[in-house]
């Protein structure tokens, strides 16, 4: 059975990404994604500690500790770089100005209910900005790996975890499929297969119910 | 004109502290903190802190020396997902924890600060965060009543300051550090850089001085990268 890889699964992320568009990327695969963006079009990366125009990683010796993102890893500045504190930052978030963000979870629902930021008695690291983002970014395209580690499926009928969000979510890319609904009211339909994945692996993959 | 200049951050902070006080302190991750008022506070004992700040420092750096040490009862966080010593506390009941999402704790600050005890927001509707809050619909949506945030001290770092209190920020070390200015009752900034009356254009102006009420110039910046990241060179 092949699956895509995560580099594959961002460049399939990368393709929802329109001319001029607006975009905060999260941790993990979805970071991937800066490196997909096609040539042809300019996209505006925003990190929500504060930077709009996020630049690539800096050359040894350019590092700067005032300029990191939000994986608090050192960026470097772009032209159109601009630089607010962060109530404006969210402002941008939560007033609907983003246009688009991908993001990790532990699990989505089939009602589009997404679960990334705890694990009761286990993890406590936090939800940093993945709420609000959820609640005010145009389209909410989840990355994430068909099953977990344990080989559980994580698009299920409802999140066990504690949610980040409910109703929330347009998009998942997984290793082995896309799955898109139109609006916040339908099911999402499994609109493509990773190469050498069938239909029934998917079905086999998952508890949630979609369309075919 | 009131002098709002001291020598240093023990100084800057004398009168101001108490067991039980709830402290602000700017920046995200290790960017932007203050270092030199933490060290302080941390030389001072002070107990029972209740602590504002969006991260919670790191093991051995930032606000991980109160953890270390015991002086902080509360910290109201977004991600503390960077110390371990936290977690550990935290998990034994030694330590309260109340997460806020990142927007909406730098909107409560913000709120706090000017004059507005509450507000609505969408963020954080049907989950745990909702709990326990006020809900109210806006244009057939629902929204969660946040309230205000305020603080006894707020602590921050800025890259250059005038006498006056007048703030300037460097790239991303700004994040919460303006709004937390606002919303101290008393404000004590740590700069990088001191300059003189007009050297900063007035236009330039982050934060303007009437929210700081105390400043000094600090010393031996770490500045410390968490993720040193580069790519190489073509």
């Amino acid at each position: 059975m092949m699956a895509w890889t995560r580099d594959e699964m961002a460049a399939r992320a990368a393709k929802e990404l329109e001319d001029g568009f607006y975009v905060n990327l999260g941790i993990g695969i979805p970071t991937l994604v800066a490196n997909h963006v096609p040539e042809s079009i300019t996209v505006t990366l925003q990190s929500e500690n504060g930077m709009l125009g996020i630049g690539p990683f800096p050359y040894a010796g350019e590092e700067d500790a005032d300029l990191i993102n939000a994986g608090k890893q050192t960026i470097s500045e772009l032209p159109q770089s601009a630089y607010f504190d962060s109530a404006q930052s969210f402002a941008m978030i939560r007033g609907g100005h983003i246009d688009l963000t991908v993001l990790g979870a532990m699990e989505v629902s089939q009602k589009g209910d997404i679960a990334n930021w705890m694990i009761p008695g286990k993890m406590i690291k936090g939800m940093g900005g993945a709420m609000d983002l959820v609640a005010g970014v145009r389209k909410v395209i989840v990355v994430m790996e068909h099953l977990s580690k344990a080989g559980d499926p994580k698009f299920v009928p409802e999140c066990t975890l504690p949610l980040t969000g409910r109703n929330v979510v347009n998009m998942i890319i997984t290793d082995m499929a896309v799955f898109e609904r139109s609006d916040r009211a339908s099911l999402f339909r499994l609109t493509e297969l990773a190469p050498g994945i069938t239909a029934e692996d998917i079905a086999n993959a998952t508890t949630a119910a979609y369309l075919q | 004109m009131a002098n709002k200049l001291y020598d240093d951050a023990v100084s800057a902070l004398e009168g101001l502290l108490f067991d039980g006080m709830t402290v602000m302190s700017g920046g995200f991750g290790l960017c932007g903190i203050p270092e030199n008022l933490i060290t302080a506070l941390r030389d001072s004992g002070t107990k029972g802190l209740t602590f504002i700040s969006n991260n919670a420092g790191v093991d051995d750096f930032g606000l991980g020396l109160l953890l270390k040490t015991h002086q902080v009862a509360k910290m109201i966080s977004s991600y503390v997902g960077e110390n371990k010593e936290f977690e550990r506390q935290y998990l034994s009941g030694e330590l309260q924890l109340e997460f806020n999402p990142q927007g909406t704790l730098a909107e409560r600050i913000r709120a706090g600060g000017a004059g507005i005890p509450g507000f609505y927001t969408k963020t954080g509707v049907g989950t745990l965060v909702a709990e326990g809050k006020e809900h109210k619909e806006f244009g057939g949506e629902t929204y969660i009543l946040e309230t205000g945030l305020v603080a006894d001290v707020s602590i921050v770092k800025a890259w250059k300051a005038d006498p006056y209190g007048n703030l300037v920020f460097r790239k991303t070390a700004r994040n919460f550090n303006p709004m937390m200015a606002t919303a101290g009752k008393v404000t004590v900034a740590e700069v990088e850089e001191l300059v003189g009356p007009g050297e900063i254009d007035p236009d330039h102006i982050h934060t303007p001085g009437i929210f700081v009420q105390r400043l000094f110039v600090g010393k031996n910046y770490e500045k410390r990268i968490e993720q040193r990241t580069v790519r190489q060179a073509a």
